[in-house]
């Protein structure tokens, strides 16, 4: 099945990004499938869903699921503190537009990523799946991840029937 | 906006004058030879003509016009409406839509239809008979156009001229109604004539001349006796009953805006944001001892409700826009089966909800075709049955409560459950000679993939369809009930929700979380004592009145991983007759629910129709309660079944 998961550089080799923290690790979303980033709010749990979007917000008037990233990469959930963020994304699932909440541990920038300074995750050495990362940018002494949210949704936003929290 | 484009406005009114014209035809049928509906059909036509050429739909005027013509010479009585007549125009009509909507149509296609139609009335003219010359009569015309009339084209002297080439005219204008200077509008026709005609043209010819005036001009035509025609017309100076008359006939028609469904949408969400804001305000307000402050919370209360009910009514519409449609559903269905079908309708003025009725089509052509098609049965079958050889088909809606029933209901033959059975064990849906009631394989019906029709017709029994219908009808929170009567026939019932946006709702708390319960579907609250808790553990249980109720722990179907409270409530729901307790820790009062639907990620998760925004901003997951009963009373049957 091919997917979108491909980064889409601009002529210069370059995207931009949003920095985010989960546990430690900095993170990486492309700028423009960013809708918002709002104050922490209470969630609301859904009882039966999947683990990794096992919430629901209010954002302006409508119901959106919230999702934990934390899940995914093997991180412990962390809990709230004063810099947590919702960063709020549109993204396709299923077939259709969809907006979701990302629960960050702390919202950096909006910062350029060049292709030159990327590369592919390796196979062996990180503690996550490879197929989750679409790629990993050196910046100064740092690595950023940009994880491959279609792929994480579709392989861990299943339903799992008779889990619940 | 959609609503600029001038093809676009013009395909909505060639649909309406082409339904029009589809129920006229229909009509006519059963009543050939009714003049207002030969008429009704030639007046459309040739509006569609007119139309059509001014829209740049030049092959559909074309086409218009040529069934015009034809239809010029029924309207004559040059030619008999004959049944044969009537279907050649209708598949014409088809063609006229086709065209209407855009579709590449082969042209030979129109010049096929239009030799059917030619063919047809060769066969359906009578001898033309000499119409006998009647003495000449003398006539008193009044008419006045409806104020737009100029502006709208129609010309007061062509129809004079015409009303000249009759015979003998004295015309007089009526100028009681041309208002004073400064308030006259010189664009508005304010005029109205009064003549006096001889002839010996009979009143239909007259009444030919103001075929296209419209429906908003008033026309009077008497006879005057010959011997008091000596006097004259009067023209009269501001009579007050002449004055008073018009504004009233003015008024009696119904004024109606046409607005696309998209803005109606967002009002609807507006409306919907304002609900659950006010709903905030309440909340805030309660803190407070300013008591303006509480009365403007009130008064805004009042309005938000008001506003509320009357946003629902512009979103509802009578049930018999859909009824209308079917009608040629059943002309082409009793012509392709070759049965006769009585079909009748009742209960059109029932209204819901436009989402609604607009879902509800394809699922009605499925069952209305399955009645035709597996239900009734042919003229000798039922003449050896002791039936009359014309099958009954029944559509009919009621209001019932929050809900609105739409059954399909047929005399025919019924449901051959064995029949069902041995299809559904052949097809692996049932294990052979498992234990079933009549009510779980009639359920088999909608499972998908199921079709009992040994063939496969083009009508029905391809086996997509009543699993289609039932998951329409459960997107709209409706359930589907199926009465079966061997022998006698059978009646599928939908039963839907009035409306689909805003339900009220019992807000209840289930360890931290707050979820809303439709209040439509509660019956009764009642307590669970830690007695009864202790009790009933293992077999859940409750005993209401002499009934065995089961019921459910939300806390522990949810696993909130919360110690109940002391004093937890079952809440008693039902869908039609089955009940199910839901036991919860509080109740805490009655919500006016805003749906808001679930994404992708939950919507699969079956427990929750949607959710809903609070008072708080926070946000409450409504229960879906068919889906609970269903889990509730499968429960019961295992702990039947065990014994």
């Amino acid at each position: 099945m091919i997917e979108k998961d491909e980064i889409v550089w601009d002529q210069d080799g370059q995207i931009k990004v949003l920095t985010f923290d989960l546990s430690g690790e900095t993170f990486a979303l492309e700028a423009n499938m960013v809708c918002e980033i709002l104050d922490i709010q209470s969630e609301t749990l859904v009882p039966g869903s999947a683990a990794i979007a096992g919430s629901v917000i209010n954002f302006r008037g409508s119901v959106i699921p919230v999702a934990d990233l934390h899940l995914a990469f093997g991180f412990d959930a962390q809990s709230v503190t004063q810099d947590s963020r919702f960063i709020v994304i549109e993204l396709e699932h299923n077939n259709e537009a969809c907006v979701i909440g990302l629960k960050a541990d702390k919202v950096h920038e909006v910062t350029t990523i060049d292709h030159r300074t990327t590369e592919a995750a390796p196979r062996i050495g990180t503690r996550w799946r490879q197929d989750f990362i679409r790629c990993l940018a050196k910046r100064n002494n740092d690595l950023i991840v940009v994880p491959n949210l279609p792929r994480i949704f579709n392989i861990c936003g299943h339903i799992q029937a008779g889990t619940q929290h | 906006m959609t609503d600029n484009d001038p093809a676009q406005v013009f395909r909505v009114e060639a649909q309406e004058l082409l339904d029009q014209i589809e129920q006229a035809l229909l009509d006519l049928e059963k009543s050939p030879g009714d003049a207002d509906l030969i008429a009704q059909v030639f007046r459309a036509m040739h509006t569609l003509k007119g139309s059509g050429a001014m829209f740049g739909f030049d092959a559909l005027a074309g086409f218009a016009h040529a069934c015009e013509t034809a239809f010029d010479r029924v309207r004559k009585g040059l030619v008999k409406a004959t049944p044969k007549l009537i279907a050649s125009v209708l598949a014409a009509e088809d063609h006229l839509r086709a065209l209407a909507e855009g579709k590449n149509v082969p042209e030979d296609e129109g010049a096929a239809l239009l030799a059917s139609i030619e063919a047809a009335m060769a066969a359906g003219s009578p001898a033309p008979t000499a119409p006998e010359p009647e003495p000449e009569k003398s006539w008193r015309i009044r008419f006045s156009l409806a104020r737009d009339a100029l502006v709208n084209g129609t010309r007061p002297l062509a129809l004079l001229d015409e009303l000249r080439a009759l015979g003998p005219c004295e015309i007089a204008p009526l100028t009681g109604d041309i208002p004073n200077l400064e308030t006259l509008q010189p664009t508005d026709c304010h005029l109205g004539w009064d003549i006096h005609l001889k002839t010996r043209h009979p009143r239909a010819a007259i009444e030919e001349v103001f075929i296209f005036v419209g429906d908003d001009a008033a026309l009077t035509i008497e006879l005057v006796p010959l011997a008091s025609a000596a006097g004259h017309v009067v023209s009269e100076a501001a009579s007050p009953v002449a004055a008073n008359d018009k504004p009233a006939a003015a008024q009696a028609i119904g004024y109606t805006v046409r607005v696309p469904a998209e803005r109606l949408d967002e009002l609807m969400n507006r409306v919907g944001e304002l609900v659950i804001a006010q709903s905030r305000l309440k909340q805030v307000v309660a803190f407070s001892n300013d008591a303006n402050l509480h009365s403007v919370a009130e008064e805004i209360e009042r309005l938000a409700s008001e506003l509320r009910d009357s946003m629902m009514n512009v979103r509802m519409v009578p049930i018999s826009q859909l009824f209308g449609r079917f009608r040629r559903l059943i002309h082409d269905l009793a012509r392709d089966t070759g049965k006769t079908i009585d079909f009748r309708t009742s209960g059109e003025t029932t209204e819901l909800d436009k989402n609604v009725i607009e879902r509800l089509a394809d699922p009605l052509i499925h069952l209305i075709r399955n009645s035709a098609d597996h239900g009734l049965e042919t003229a000798e079958e039922r003449r050896a049955a002791g039936k009359p050889d014309a099958g009954r088909i029944t559509l009919s809606a009621r209001q019932a409560g929050t809900e609105v029933v739409i059954s399909v209901s047929d005399d025919g033959r019924g449901v051959d459950l064995n029949r069902v059975r041995a299809k559904a064990e052949r097809s692996g849906l049932l294990a052979p000679g498992a234990p079933t009631s009549d009510a779980e394989i009639l359920q088999l019906l909608f499972a998908p993939g199921f079709s009992t029709a040994e063939k496969v017709t083009n009508l029905s029994g391809r086996g997509v369809g009543m699993d289609v219908v039932k998951r329409t009808v459960e997107s709209l929170r409706g359930t589907i009930d199926i009465a079966n009567r061997p022998g006698s026939g059978a009646e599928v019932a939908l039963r839907l929700p009035l409306t689909l946006a805003i339900i009220d709702g019992l807000l209840v708390r289930i360890g931290q979380g707050r979820y809303v319960i439709p209040l439509a579907s509660v019956e009764e609250c009642v307590e669970l004592t830690t007695d009864q808790d202790q009790r009933s553990r293992g077999r859940s249980f409750l005993t209401l009145r002499g009934q065995l109720v089961p019921f459910i722990r939300l806390r522990e179907l949810f696993a909130t991983g919360t110690v109940p409270d002391k004093y937890q409530k079952i809440v008693v729901v039902s869908t039609g007759s089955e009940r199910v307790g839901l036991v919860v820790d509080q109740i805490l009062g009655d919500h006016q629910t805003v749906i808001k639907p679930l994404s992708s990620f939950h919507a699969g998760i079956g427990t929750f129709s949607g959710a809903t925004i609070l008072g708080d901003g926070g946000v409450a997951l409504i229960l879906d309660v068919p889906h609970l009963v269903a889990a509730g009373q499968q429960q019961e049957d295992r702990l039947r079944a065990a014994g």
